[in-house]
């Protein structure tokens, strides 16, 4: 079969399961941002934690590191037989996965900034909570962001295996299309899947812009 | 130097005082040992020697970054531990060598920081903004609101200085302000801080380790070693009897030509009138005051320095100048003059 054979059938395909592929869309949808964003909301405070003392950034990134190395079938196997099937064990899988990237950049996107930066906020006379609001993470938001963006696209990508403990998503076409050798499924699960990645990481590089500024849009970016 | 500090009277007039400070970090260096001195208000005091020696850990007691392990600091005759910490930093301008810009706000926001943490209304905090742009030669349509990362060193120092001076301090710390800066932007600097500082009634620490930018900037200067507090001192009763061979050293060999750029016309000459009343006092064999007031257009003005009167006198050859002032010959200086002023200050000082 051509590509472009292929492509027309997993267009056709796509087109008269339409209904179906807008649900598993949703499905993979919510999965990502849901997981990403709890991931924010717990990774970005931890790193800010754990840069304030040593012994906390040991504890907090050894734990994000066994997190990250642990497969998410793993943590879907060992969320299992706690949480069950369906959407919730495979929020929590994503979300742990989700959580070092975000982690390790904010610890590392806080403790770049420069000290000199920070000794002159302090010696103007900003509070420790005012040179962290206005100072360190202003400065730190493209490496966080970096970390954000790394931790969807990931997500994207591991949400497929939500299927295998019935979490949905678009694995459901792409698991299936792979058992019945249906190429056009798979593709019509796999091509938006891709899609899905690129349009999130943009999403989150306009946010970044919208809260940053421009001088920084330059700064490198590190991810962990 | 070390006078009775206790006095109220003294106090009044002293902005800072250090009462037999020691700092020792906790991994047991000792930063500084028994330092005492008193800089008067409105003053510029430079804090110079080689690195290590504690001038700066000395400064930064003064904001509390540093706190002292013996004696205490004060401040407008107030102990600062006795201050809020943050209140205090906020009276005192702060600028290092790194410069420290925020580089997420433009130049306008990082002048803005000391005034908005102290609560001023935006349209007072604007016009300060502009007025400071304009006194450091960066014109506000242009740089404000730019971002620091898009301007030369020079410039950057320029907007550490004018954020420092933001919300009028009583005093500023400098730590090698203008360190990391060419030589060519570095008296640039100097010399419009020179004055500004004219202007403005605030009391300056300085921390140097170039003895030159020293003698130019301070009023005062104290001259550490290793912890110790050598000589304090004006800079020419510091060049004119230097406390050791340690100062000795460290002023270098050139003290006398270095005594000579500080030393200004305007003390060395003798003015017009009693040049004319006594020609014949005016020179050793030399040119009487007649002669040199007619026709000679080698002349030097008040606020030259003695070094350059000199290296005019040697240039033509001649022993004597005129000194012009606006056109005006308001006296006259020889070889003679300057010698005897510097033996006199040496002597009497």
């Amino acid at each position: 079969m051509g590509v472009i054979a292929t492509l027309s059938a997993t267009l056709s395909y796509l087109l008269s399961h339409f209904d179906t592929f807008l649900t598993l869309l949703r499905e993979h949808l919510t999965l990502v941002l849901v997981s990403v964003v709890l991931a924010i909301v717990v990774a970005v405070p931890l790193g800010i934690v754990a840069t304030r003392n040593d012994h906390a950034k040991r504890v907090v990134l050894g734990i994000g590191n066994i997190a990250q190395t642990v497969p998410t079938l793993a943590i879907i196997a060992l969320v299992f037989p706690l949480l069950g099937l369906g959407f919730l064990p495979s929020l929590v899988g994503l979300f742990t996965y989700a959580l070092l990237p975000i982690l390790t950049n904010t610890v590392t996107g806080l403790e770049n900034v420069d000290e000199n930066t920070v000794a002159a906020a302090r010696g103007m006379g900003m509070t420790e909570n005012q040179i962290l609001r206005k100072i360190k993470l202003p400065l730190a938001l493209p490496v966080i962001f970096a970390g954000i963006r790394t931790s969807a696209v990931l997500n994207v990508g591991t949400a497929y295996l939500a299927f295998f403990i019935g979490g949905g998503g678009l694995g459901v076409w792409v698991i299936t299309g792979i058992s019945l050798f249906d190429t056009p499924q798979l593709l019509a699960g796999a091509i938006p899947g891709a899609l899905l990645a690129i349009g999130l990481d943009s999403l989150f590089a306009l946010i970044e812009r919208y809260l940053g500024n421009d001088s920084l849009q330059d700064q490198t970016v590190v991810t962990g | 130097m070390n006078d009775t500090t206790d006095s109220p009277t003294q106090e009044r007039s002293n902005m800072i005082t250090f009462d037999n400070v020691t700092k020792v970090y906790p991994d047991d260096t000792v930063a500084i040992e028994n330092i005492s001195f008193e800089v008067e208000r409105g003053t510029t005091t430079v804090f110079v020697g080689p690195s290590g020696c504690g001038k700066t850990t000395t400064m930064t007691l003064v904001n509390r970054l540093e706190e002292p392990t013996e004696g205490a600091v004060y401040y407008d005759g107030t102990d600062i531990q006795e201050l809020n910490t943050v209140e205090l930093r906020r009276d005192i301008g702060y600028v290092i060598q790194e410069i420290g810009l925020f580089d997420h706000m433009t130049v306008g926001e990082n002048i803005a920081t000391v005034p908005e943490l102290r609560g001023w209304e935006q349209d007072r905090i604007d016009d300060r903004v502009d007025e400071l742009l304009s006194l450091m030669d960066l014109p506000s349509e242009t740089y404000r609101d730019q971002y620091p990362t898009a301007l030369s060193g020079g410039q950057q120092q320029r907007v550490g200085v004018a954020r420092a001076l933001a919300a009028d301090p009583d005093v500023i710390l400098m730590d090698e302000p203008f360190g990391a800066l060419d030589p060519i932007t570095r008296t640039e600097l100097q010399d419009e801080f020179l004055e500004i500082q004219a202007r403005i009634d605030t009391t300056i620490l300085f921390v140097t380790h170039d003895i030159n930018e020293a003698l130019k900037m301070g009023d005062k200067i104290a001259i550490f070693d290793v912890g110790e507090l050598v000589q304090y001192g004006t800079p020419q009763e510091i060049l004119a009897n230097p406390a050791n061979d340690f100062v000795k050293q460290f002023i270098g060999a050139d003290r006398t030509l270095k005594e000579l750029q500080i030393t200004r016309i305007e003390d060395v000459m003798r003015s017009d009138e009693a040049g004319r009343e006594t020609p014949a006092t005016a020179v050793d064999g030399g040119a009487g005051v007649s002669e040199i007031s007619t026709g000679s257009s080698v002349h030097v003005s008040p606020d030259d320095t003695a070094d350059i009167a000199l290296s005019r006198m040697i240039e033509t050859d001649t022993e004597a100048l005129q000194v012009v002032d606006d056109d005006d010959v308001v006296g006259v200086v020889t070889e003679q003059d300057i010698r005897d002023y510097r033996t006199a200050t040496e002597v009497g000082a």
